[in-house]
């Protein structure tokens, strides 16, 4: 049976995964360890040993943040 | 040289210039100056992953936390909220506690909000953070900070990026007399001098990072920044000589024909 897409906001950007896939999938889909980012789950901040454990569902707002070079002020991106 | 090390919230830190990572050219010269500095702090910044170009590269694969103690700060946020937002983002990203907390208060200028800085870092050092607030040359401020729970402050010699130099050096003398805990002098230094002036009025520490990225060759300004904090420091603990408006002859007169 084939699974229904989901779409969700990344990042600020509309994406599309598959229905049950956990905060885990979407940064390995995505290419990204996770040793080095946190990710926010519609304002909360989950704790990376959930990264798993989380299913994401419809309509859900994740970020996926990380260190850049920056000093002060606004920060600089590259 | 040697020299006692500088311990906040009981962590040692080997190096009194600390360095910001933005403004480079690329990872290279980042990870390049920052050697010849010989900094180990060096500041970040909290931002989204880019997602869509996953080629491009981490700057922690040019600096790696084992080998430099990583300071992320809160720069961009305008509020109390956004600071603690990413105060918490960058917490849970997992390099430490450690946060370089900033709140500020206008675009043009980028001075702090002080207001909200100490409202922000009295919430933050409760949460368990060890807070170091990048504020203003304002003595009373400072002390606030110290208050809630802050282990050093950081006041600005001048408007970030701005390279003007110590702007207020009598506040900045009486700040730092005012508190017991480092005070890092952060933001607004332009050239080597503004570092060794900043160290002998007796700064712990010196942070900076658009005086050394901005340089035509930031590798060697660098490298003249790591001396001149040397120099700075230890004529402050060779203590100067008093000004005086007559000349003092330095050979003796006896002796002369």
């Amino acid at each position: 049976m084939m699974t229904e897409p989901m779409q969700i906001t990344v990042n600020g950007e509309s994406r599309d995964v598959a229905e049950g896939c956990s905060v885990a999938s979407l940064l390995s889909e995505l290419a990204i360890p996770s040793e080095r980012v946190a990710v926010e789950l519609n304002l909360n901040i989950l704790d990376r040993r959930a990264f798993g454990a989380t299913p994401l569902s419809q309509g859900d707002r994740v970020e996926v943040i990380g260190f850049i070079g920056g000093g002060e002020g606004t920060g600089y991106e590259r | 040289m040697s020299d006692d090390p500088l311990i906040i919230a009981g962590i040692e830190f080997q190096s009194r210039l600390w360095v910001g990572t933005g403004k480079y050219k690329d990872f290279i010269e980042t990870q390049k100056a920052i050697e010849a500095s010989g900094a180990d702090v060096v500041t970040v910044a909290v931002r989204r992953v880019n997602i869509t170009d996953r080629k491009s590269e981490n700057l922690l694969d040019y600096l790696s936390p084992k080998k430099y103690k990583i300071l992320p700060n809160t720069a961009g946020c305008y509020n109390v909220h956004d600071a603690l937002r990413y105060a918490h983002l960058a917490r849970a990203a997992g390099i430490s506690d450690m946060v370089k907390l900033e709140v500020i208060g206008d675009e043009r200028t980028l001075f702090p909000d002080t207001a909200g800085l100490i409202e922000a870092a009295k919430i933050l050092v409760k949460e368990g953070f060890i807070v170091l607030p990048y504020t203003n040359d304002d003595p009373i401020v400072a002390k606030r900070l110290v208050d809630v729970g802050c282990p050093a402050v950081m006041p600005l010699a001048a408007p970030i990026g701005s390279g003007l130099g110590i702007r207020n050096p009598y506040n900045l003398r009486i700040l730092m007399e005012s508190v017991k805990v480092p005070v890092i002098v952060d933001a607004g230094v332009g050239t080597a001098s503004d570092a060794a002036l900043a160290m002998e009025y007796g700064a712990d520490a010196v942070l900076m990072n658009t005086a050394i990225a901005g340089a035509k060759d930031p590798i060697l300004m660098a490298e003249a920044m790591k001396h001149a904090v040397w120099a700075g420091r230890f004529a402050m603990k060779a203590g100067r000589i008093p000004r005086k408006l007559y000349a003092t002859s330095s050979s003796p007169i006896e002796g002369m024909l």
